[in-house]
């Protein structure tokens, strides 16, 4: 650090380093400070609850979309994939909660199969290769339910979607196991150090005898899996299987949750708790502006000025 | 359907000799999509008799105006090398903003949504190309931004403005002539336009010159920035001439329409042969290539039995098709 500090105009840029690590926790810090002290209601067990609730699809699709913005690609599927497998449970239901689960993983498996073999293999770029699964995917998922909602009645799943366990919504819970997982997965396995040198060099990456095409593969499956474990998370909440609405722009949530949270679109860095902390500030902006009344445009508004921000924030990084 | 395609091969190819598997390569990248097009066109009318007549065809053309515009502004911009989330939103936006101001005339009519619309991309070309940030984020705040602009205008999106009856505006956009509509033409009369601009100025020149590499063309002592600004905002402004005619031949400033509407624009222009990474492209593919989706969704209603669902089913196929077979095809022509 001594030799950084005699360098003219350290203070400015070890103020934009502080904000690009730790601005997005300041901001759930302070938005939960300023809602505790002027907007009624807000944080009492019910509000939170609601919040956390509300947020947590959101969270599990992020981190998978983290993964993927990590090797420098993006993922506009996963909204569709949510809507699939939201689709294929009440076929398998029949058989019991687990078979439907699995076969709805199944599902968010091929797409990112699909995503993955496109991306790494023909080398097509990700915003194309997955903006044809999220016109497709919708399409299947609505020919697969026949164009209609159908109500779900089977009393586990509609448990995953509302039961509490140790007082927190189990959807909360795995929301909070998985972003745990990934943590752990990015930061202490191989693959997932594959992963960020990938991201950030992919020609040098390949020289150096990295499996790169495995790695892709992998990282958009587990975005698809994710997605598709969103849909099932969905349709428990919902108590229902409604694939034009299920997952509808979630794209454009869980990558602003993943900007917002300081990780570059250029890849090569995988925040992980740092999305969790996104999807939670975009959540807690539009609760406080609901809540103090203010409208859906000023809320729009707001949060394209947010994204903006964060990632002009994050942007110096790359000139330091 | 033959007037609305647009003669001219796409330039950005650098000029060499070629062999005839490259030539042929290259012929089916640039106009693999016109020649899909004759083809389905061609098929579909001998299956379906009802396909190929007039009626039917001004109606693929009078759905297809709107998009071809949306489309001609995002072929700029992904030959520059970017990408414009927002044009959806800023149709909508246009459309409204267009029936908004026709209380006071035609020229507010037309004027007040394409000035707003061509201040939106040049904010968001300006963002773009002088901080550096990602085109794909800025113009997905950008989504997000009009469409609040939208609902602030219309009280969060109660309010759906109306062109007052018989408005000289409205008729002309609703006139026929030889049977076709009037903002047909107009999208013809933009995309011949718009080919001469990329194709034949030196603006046209020096974006494909950014497209294919951004630091040789600063290099070159190309105003890069003052390029790019130019491009968003020719797409915002081309977004919003959209909605502005699509509200005139409706007569009404719908609020939730253009959700998606980005992403359509995007398969059109990619299916229409524009490489997404930059410095290739050209207006008759991505012509080609919107009305080609709109074929597409004409014949599954012609089927009948088939819901629109399976429409967007064929549509990504479709992409997925095209764009591995371009990308094949570009690196046959790469290597030798």
């Amino acid at each position: 650090m001594s030799e950084l500090a005699a360098r003219p105009g350290w203070d400015r840029r070890q103020l934009a380093r502080y904000v690009q690590n730790y601005g997005v926790y300041a901001a759930v810090v302070v938005l939960l400070a300023y809602n505790a002290l002027f907007t009624r209601n807000f944080v009492d067990m019910g509000n939170m609850r609601t919040q956390l609730v509300q947020v947590a699809p959101v969270i599990i699709v992020a981190l998978g979309m983290a993964l993927v913005i990590g090797t420098e690609g993006v993922d506009l599927s996963v909204g569709s994939v949510m809507a699939l497998a939201a689709a294929v449970i009440p076929l398998y239901l029949g058989f019991g909660l687990w078979p439907a689960i699995i076969m709805s993983l199944l599902i968010g498996l091929a797409a990112g199969l699909v995503n993955g073999t496109l991306v790494a293999v023909v080398g097509l770029q990700p915003i194309v290769a997955t903006l044809a699964l999220l016109v497709a995917g919708r399409g299947i998922a609505l020919v697969i339910a026949g164009g209609q909602l159908k109500q779900v009645h089977n009393a586990d799943l509609i448990a995953l979607g509302t039961n509490d366990v140790a007082g927190l919504p189990v959807v909360v819970w795995i929301a909070a196991v998985l972003a745990l997982l990934t943590g752990l997965l990015v930061r202490r396995t191989t693959y997932g150090r594959q992963l960020v040198a990938i991201g950030g060099n992919r020609a040098a990456a390949g020289l150096a005898g990295l499996p790169v095409r495995r790695v892709l593969i992998v990282t958009y499956v587990l975005c698809g899996v994710l997605a598709g474990l969103a849909g099932v998370l969905a349709t428990a909440r919902l108590r229902a299987s409604d694939p034009s609405a299920i997952g509808n722009l979630m794209e454009l949530s869980a990558i602003t949750a993943v900007v917002v949270g300081g990780t570059p679109l250029s890849g090569g860095k995988v925040r992980v708790l740092g999305t969790v902390a996104g999807a939670l500030v975009m959540q807690l902006v539009r609760a406080t502006l609901i809540k103090h009344d203010l409208p859906d445009s000023t809320a729009q508004m707001v949060q394209a000025v947010i994204i903006l921000v964060a990632v002009y924030v994050a942007r110096e990084r790359r000139t330091r | 359907m033959s007037e609305l395609t647009v003669p001219g091969a796409a330039p950005g190819v650098p000029v060499k000799r070629e062999l005839n598997s490259e030539r042929f390569a290259g012929l089916a990248q640039r106009h693999g999509a016109l020649a899909v097009l004759a083809v389905v066109v061609i098929a579909a009318s001998l299956i379906w008799p009802t396909f190929s007549n007039g009626d039917n065809l001004a109606g693929i053309a009078v759905h297809s105006f709107y998009p071809v515009i949306i489309a001609l502004g995002m072929t700029f911009v992904i030959v520059s090398g970017g990408i414009d989330l927002s044009v959806g939103s800023v149709f909508a936006l246009g459309g409204v903003l267009a029936a908004y101001a026709s209380q006071w005339g035609p020229v507010a009519a037309i004027g007040l949504p394409l000035a707003v619309c061509a201040v939106f991309g040049l904010v968001q070309g300006t963002i773009i190309a002088k901080t550096g940030m990602a085109p794909f984020i800025v113009t997905l705040a950008g989504l997000l931004g009009a469409r609040g602009l939208l609902l602030a205008v219309t009280t969060e999106g109660s309010k759906t403005y109306l062109f007052p009856a018989g408005d000289g505006f409205v008729r002309l956009a609703q006139g026929k002539l030889f049977g076709i509509s009037y903002p047909v033409y107009a999208a013809v009369l933009l995309a011949v336009l718009a080919a001469v601009l990329l194709q034949r100025t030196k603006y046209g020149q020096a974006l494909f010159a950014v497209g294919g590499n951004e630091d040789a063309a600063a290099l070159m002592g190309l105003p890069v920035a003052r390029i790019k600004i130019l491009t968003y905002t020719l797409c915002g402004l081309l977004a919003g001439l959209a909605g502005v005619l699509n509200a005139a031949w409706t007569g009404s400033g719908v609020t939730i329409i253009g959700v998606g509407d980005e992403l359509n624009a995007i398969a059109a222009v990619v299916i229409g042969g524009t490489l997404l990474v930059g410095g290739a492209g050209g207006i008759s593919g991505t012509v080609c290539g919107v009305l080609l989706l709109g074929v597409i969704q004409n014949v599954i209603n012609q089927i009948g039995s088939l819901t629109s669902s399976v429409q967007s089913v064929v549509s990504g196929a479709f992409l997925v098709v095209v764009v591995v077979a371009q990308t094949y095809l570009s690196k046959a022509r790469r290597l030798r």
